[in-house]
């Protein structure tokens, strides 16, 4: 009991120190600019909003939210019907194309994305959609299926067949079998696919980068990347546009932390 | 057999475009989609990548010729790329060592019964679900060289953390660790749950101490959870790329250029798409062959324990 006392006291004191930076960053975004030169570390005396609302519209926090939200889940949703799609005939083909199919999806589990990112650069600008949401979208869709593929196969494999065969018999399609049996019985696979994908997605930076930079359809990342390199010696501005440009993320995980930490603590990475 | 009977008692399959292949197993059309946009976007993109590193590509243009080994041997006289991979190997083994050692100590502290442990784990977890340039931004101004704001004034030192070329390297580390500990603990913890109480209390019996059933009981079940934490931390670090390029863009001098980051300047900076994915290939065979010794080592430990 006593031990279990002084650990407690450790591991709070652990976290007070982890903690310091998100002090700094809540503390110093609450400041004006005399404040920050006099006391950095101090709490702010007295706290004002203005770094926020100027930080809202020097960033293009706006519009950047609209962007990351539609390229987000557009990907999502793509993402989820092509790959649960794909994982059914993988989980469940006999013949040695299925599984040759299935080794070549797990192969862009391995190969680092730079590998192909100047030919895909070209691709995409040779289609025109450089700065374009349907360019994110397909790129997001194509970087991240060998995951979702290989989350998906692995839990249909696990599935009984019976639940499929019995709609067969009563004359349903494998396509009718898969959209009406099989995809709802997926769905804790399919929580963690949103999850993993939506996490890499939203927070992805180097392609937004490349693909968006300068053409008013940038990412978060990507604004708030342009923006801190404009007003960079303006801390308590540079820190409220940090925390707008963080909370989505953190409210989103706040809500859902259970699914959240038990999605990543599955041991994989999206 | 069963299968058989199934496709025998199936009315009117021949009529159903998609019933036409349901017989046995689903048809393959049901992995085409995915399989287009994959070969679009990966498959021949990297294909491409593997022919390029060979050229002397210099533009987004059709103009180009084979150049045999000639930016491999360049990447040898490059003081920057070399460095680039010394840096790139020291982060990894640094962030690998240091990101999973703290995250075990967190993973073990959390999965006492603490009144605080929900909370904990909470906290721990957070960064991992930021942007990793916004994380770099916040850190690069912790790492200020003020010595009365960030990390300078809570210690009291004068240290320029990111400044000064022999240190800015392991500051980013810092960073890397700071923000994917809590990814480790949860991985960890994740490995802890799944260990029956009957096996700790069975080592009780016999008595063993704290020390030993860490040693005999805790540890060697971790394999699993310790295979997947070294796989994900050793191909995040050798691929880091958002954090340098934030923080210090691989400076200062080349002092935190990591791979990423130089075939980045290469081609964006420079113009040289050839020699850039040429860099690009050398960290895919890093990537791929960590991921086939590491694979191979770690399950021959799973299995001998």
């Amino acid at each position: 009991m006593k031990r279990t006392f002084l650990l407690e006291i450790v591991m709070v004191a652990v976290a007070v120190a982890f903690l310091f930076p998100v002090y700094a960053l809540i503390t110093l975004s609450l400041k004006d600019p005399a404040q920050i030169a006099h006391s950095p570390l101090s709490l702010p005396a007295p706290p004002t909003l203005d770094n926020f609302g100027k930080a809202w519209t020097a960033a293009a926090l706006g519009p950047s939210l609209v962007n990351s939200t539609v390229i987000t889940v557009v990907s999502l949703v793509a993402l989820v019907a092509l790959g649960s799609f794909a994982a059914y005939y993988l989980a469940r083909a006999k013949s040695r194309m299925g599984y040759g199919l299935y080794v070549l999806f797990l192969l862009g589990i391995v190969l680092p994305f730079q590998l192909g990112m100047i030919p895909l650069y070209q691709l995409v600008s040779d289609l025109g959609l450089i700065g374009s949401h349907a360019g994110m979208i397909v790129f997001y869709t194509g970087i991240q299926l060998p995951f979702t593929v290989f989350l998906y196969t692995g839990f249909i494999r696990a599935l009984p067949r019976d639940y499929a065969s019995a709609a067969q018999i009563d004359g349903a399609s494998h396509f009718t079998a898969f959209t009406k049996v099989v995809f709802p019985l997926l769905r804790p696979i399919t929580g963690t696919v949103l999850i993993l994908n939506a996490v890499f997605i939203w927070n992805d930076f180097f392609t937004p980068l490349l693909y968006l930079g300068g053409s008013g359809f940038e990412t978060i990342p990507v604004s708030v990347f342009a923006f801190v390199g404009q007003y960079v010696s303006d801390h308590g501005l540079v820190f409220a546009g940090l925390v707008l440009g963080a909370l989505p993320v953190v409210v989103a995980f706040l809500l859902l932390q259970r699914y959240v930490i038990k999605g990543f603590a599955s041991g994989l990475k999206g | 057999m069963t299968a058989n009977i199934a496709r025998g008692s199936l009315p009117s399959t021949a009529r159903k475009p998609w019933g036409r292949f349901s017989s046995l197993s689903p048809s393959w059309f049901f992995a085409l989609p995915a399989l287009l946009v994959y070969a679009a976007v990966v498959l021949y993109p990297s294909l491409a990548g593997m022919v390029y590193a060979f050229t002397d590509w210099s533009g987004l243009g059709e103009d180009k010729s084979f150049v045999g080994l000639a930016n491999l041997t360049a990447m040898f006289h490059d003081e920057q790329a070399m460095g680039s991979i010394g840096n790139t190997l020291l982060l990894t083994v640094t962030i690998v060592a240091v990101q999973n050692g703290v995250g075990l100590l967190l993973a073990l502290g959390v999965h006492v019964k603490l009144r605080s442990r929900a909370v904990l784990r909470v906290v721990f977890f957070a960064p991992v679900v930021v942007s990793p340039v916004m994380v770099a931004f916040l850190w690069k101004y912790i790492y200020n060289p003020d010595p009365s704001a960030g990390l300078n004034g809570v210690l009291g030192t004068h240290i320029d953390w990111l400044g000064d070329p022999s240190l800015a390297l392991w500051s980013i580390a810092g960073t890397v660790v700071w923000q994917y500990a809590g990814y480790s603990m949860v991985i960890f913890l994740a490995g802890l749950e799944g260990i029956p109480p009957e096996l700790h209390e069975a080592a009780m019996i016999d008595g063993a101490g704290t020390w030993q059933r860490f040693r005999y009981v805790t540890w060697p079940l971790l394999a699993p959870s310790l295979t997947i934490n070294l796989m994900l931390s050793t191909i995040g670090g050798l691929k880091l790329f958002d954090q340098v390029f934030a923080a210090t863009n691989g400076g200062p001098g080349y002092a935190t250029e990591t791979l990423s980051t130089v075939l980045y300047k290469q081609a964006f900076v420079f113009g040289k798409f050839g020699y850039s994915t040429a860099i690009a290939l050398v960290l895919a065979l890093f990537v791929a062959a960590v991921s086939m010794i590491q694979l191979y080592y770690l399950r021959n430990r799973e299995v001998a324990q």
